[in-house]
């Protein structure tokens, strides 16, 4: 099993005419998701090998009974893409786009507050569930099929962590990149939540980074609620304070968002931290004993 | 994104926030007429990005034209040292000359994101002039917080509540309700990241005035704010990070001697603490992004070897989008048209098209240091760096 996407994802990609667009729609379906339609608002009509485009998401939804979406639409414009989508009622929105104004965020967090929908991102990889189904911009060839569950604040380290599972012989349930976007859809503890009712996760790679306090709020949701192996990282131990490392959320100010007291937290609350970045599988190995 | 004191009093101007009588000046002479058109007595104080300024000498009373000449003379030109600019200091290029005023008290106030709460949140203590930070630590319930709907605005009600909570009466607590919601507008229009007034100040007479003003902007929201763009100051920023920024690349100079190129943020994080970790000392943090072209790789290559403090490079790239052979390209392409570098360079590649990328780095005219994975790549290359002493 696994959480959230599956062979049933019939999935929809919003900015499908674009470059990136195009390439990871292909990529998707390359990979076994069942890739049913595009929206480009003025294009509808038109096909990108092979898969249909229309003109807005309801339309689209209507036609083709898509069940999730996959933003790649220009940062001024994603904002607006989240909020059709969820008009729409698509269960789940996955928003790859980087970029996107905090305030533009604030507006769609208001809008989502009372609707159904799932967002997962901005400013993220997507979720794969390895063997079944991806939406995103991961590579989809370094994923075996598995048991351990990875969610992340970070894209290239959830690769990271992922090729070492891989290495040391543990395949992954499902991986979720949440963003680097100082508000974002998913949480952590969003996304352990869906793990602790997945009964074929057995553990889970947790990779924080500085700023705000996302990880500490999930190392005590942890300690209270979920009792299999959790293997903990945070980004940033070396980053100065006040400074914005790359990502918009990952910054350390007035005091908080500081690595050591997240990994301090974690280690309260009874997860496997690693200090080196390069042990995360090993130690995901060790603690589930394989 | 940042500007300067006298940039933000204009914005904040615009929405009824009422600042001293000021003007900037980057010539002493100027400073002096200044000082005589606002009556004799004035304050002279350096404009640069960073806080503290008060602290290094940058900014100084002057009781007569004269002296505020004086002392422009003393800041124009001089490298402020203050706690948030380094032990280098920043070079001052201009004074804001203000008319000097009475003080009878000052306050601390501030509009930021509450990201736990997802809010925009006014904060402000009877505190002024102090690092709210060291206000948090010492006495966290002297701040006041006032969340508030971004798209209502900070109602009339809850200004009053927060100049009612800093016990201010009357007039004065009319005034600095009004100056808390205009603060609180240019936050949300302008996508502020932080307003901040401190110290806000109570006048003699009763009446509010912003004392100092700091700034800054959400660099993803200056797509729609041109006029915001406009007062960039390029001279505050360090010449590396300006240069990076126009390839479009993520760099961030740092104090250690070890550079580093990573593709992502969250990788190239990790891979400064890998260095440190293993007894090094990151010389920058760099990302060069999932898309990053062969000329961007060469000119993230260029910056990192240009710091003269670095003695080692370590390059870790797991391709996902950025495709491997793509970066091992753009690094043999800069490594030729320097001539080849004194520097050891550790290469640690993964993922997709790993095996043209590394076929690329073995027929370069140049011996790479390869790494198998992270751990291994930190080895070699703080060996390597301590080898250069």
């Amino acid at each position: 099993m696994s959480i959230w996407v599956s062979n049933d994802t019939r999935l929809l990609v919003q900015g499908i005419t674009g470059t990136e667009g195009t390439f990871h729609a292909l990529g998707c379906r390359d990979y076994g998701t069942q890739v049913v339609a595009g929206v480009t608002p003025g294009k509808g009509g038109q096909e990108v090998e092979g898969i249909p485009v229309f003109d807005s998401v309801a339309e689209a939804r209507a036609r083709t009974e898509c069940n999730a979406t996959m933003i790649f639409v220009p940062p001024p414009f994603a904002a607006d893409a989240i909020l059709e989508a969820a008009d729409a009622g698509i269960e789940l929105i996955v928003c790859i786009t980087e970029g996107i104004p905090v305030n533009d965020m604030l507006k769609v967090d208001a809008f989502l507050a009372d609707r159904p929908s799932r967002l997962v991102g901005p400013n993220c990889p997507g979720v794969i569930t390895p063997g079944q189904a991806k939406i995103g911009i991961m590579p989809g060839h370094i994923h075996t099929p598995g048991r351990v569950g990875v969610v992340s604040r970070s894209g290239t380290l959830t690769y990271e962590a992922v090729w070492q599972l891989s290495n040391v012989g543990l395949g992954q349930s499902t991986c979720v990149g949440i963003g680097g976007d100082p508000v974002n859809g998913t949480s952590f503890i969003n996304v352990m939540s869906a793990f602790a009712e997945d009964p074929d996760t057995d553990g889970v790679i947790l990779i924080g980074e500085i700023g705000g306090t996302a990880e500490e709020e999930a190392a005590a949701w942890i300690a209270d609620n979920y009792d299999r192996p959790v293997v903990g990282f945070v980004a940033g131990r070396t980053a100065p304070p006040g400074r914005r490392m790359g990502h918009a959320g990952a910054i350390v100010s007035g005091g908080e968002g500081g690595a050591e007291d997240k990994m301090e937290a974690m280690r309260e609350h009874g997860l496997h931290v690693v200090e080196s970045p390069g042990e995360m599988g090993s130690t995901m190995a060790k603690a589930l004993g394989a | 994104m940042k500007i300067h004191e006298y940039q933000a009093k204009e914005i904040l101007r615009r929405y009824d926030v009422p600042t001293p009588t000021g003007k900037v000046t980057a010539d002493a002479a100027e400073a002096r007429a200044i000082c005589e058109e606002f009556g004799g007595r004035c304050v002279v104080k350096a404009q640069i990005h960073a806080g503290g300024r008060g602290k290094g000498g940058g900014v100084k009373l002057a009781g007569s034209p004269d002296e505020a000449q004086a002392h422009a003379e003393a800041i124009l030109g001089m490298q402020l040292v203050t706690p948030q600019t380094g032990p280098e200091g920043q070079e001052v290029r201009k004074v804001l000359v203000e008319q000097a005023v009475d003080i009878a008290h000052e306050l601390y106030l501030a509009v930021t994101l509450d990201r736990q709460e997802r809010r925009p949140m006014l904060m402000a203590s009877r505190a002024g002039g102090m690092d709210i930070e060291e206000v948090a630590a010492e006495d966290p319930d002297a701040i006041v917080r006032e969340h508030f709907d971004p798209f209502l605005g900070l109602q009339p009600y809850q200004a009053r509540r927060v100049a009612g909570a800093l016990g201010l009466e009357g007039k004065t607590a009319r005034k600095a309700a009004a100056l808390f919601q205009g603060l609180a507008r240019a936050f949300f229009d302008t996508d502020a990241s932080l307003a901040e007034i401190n110290p806000l100040l109570i006048t003699g007479d009763g009446d509010v005035l912003a004392l100092d003003a700091k700034m800054s902007f959400d660099s993803n929201a200056l797509f729609r704010h041109r006029d915001i763009v406009a007062m960039r100051d390029l001279a505050e920023e360090n010449p590396l990070e300006v240069r990076a920024s126009e390839f479009g690349l993520n760099y961030i100079k740092l104090d250690g001697d070890i550079a580093c190129m990573v593709n992502g943020a969250g990788l190239a994080m990790a891979t400064m603490d890998i260095i440190k970790l293993y007894g090094g000392e990151p010389a920058n943090f760099l990302d060069v992004g999932g898309s990053a072209s062969q000329e961007a790789v060469k000119a993230a290559f260029q910056i990192l070897v240009d710091d003269p403090a670095v003695n080692a490079v370590l390059i870790n790239i797991f391709g996902g989008i950025a495709r491997t052979d793509r970066i091992a390209r753009g690094v043999v392409g800069a490594l030729e048209e320097l001539g080849g570098v004194e520097l050891p360079v550790v290469v640690r590649l993964e993922g997709t098209n790993v095996e043209q990328g590394r076929q690329i780095l073995a027929d370069a005219d140049f011996d790479f240091v390869v790494a198998t994975d992270m751990d291994d790549a930190a080895e070699k290359l703080v060996a390597a760096a301590g080898g250069q002493g």
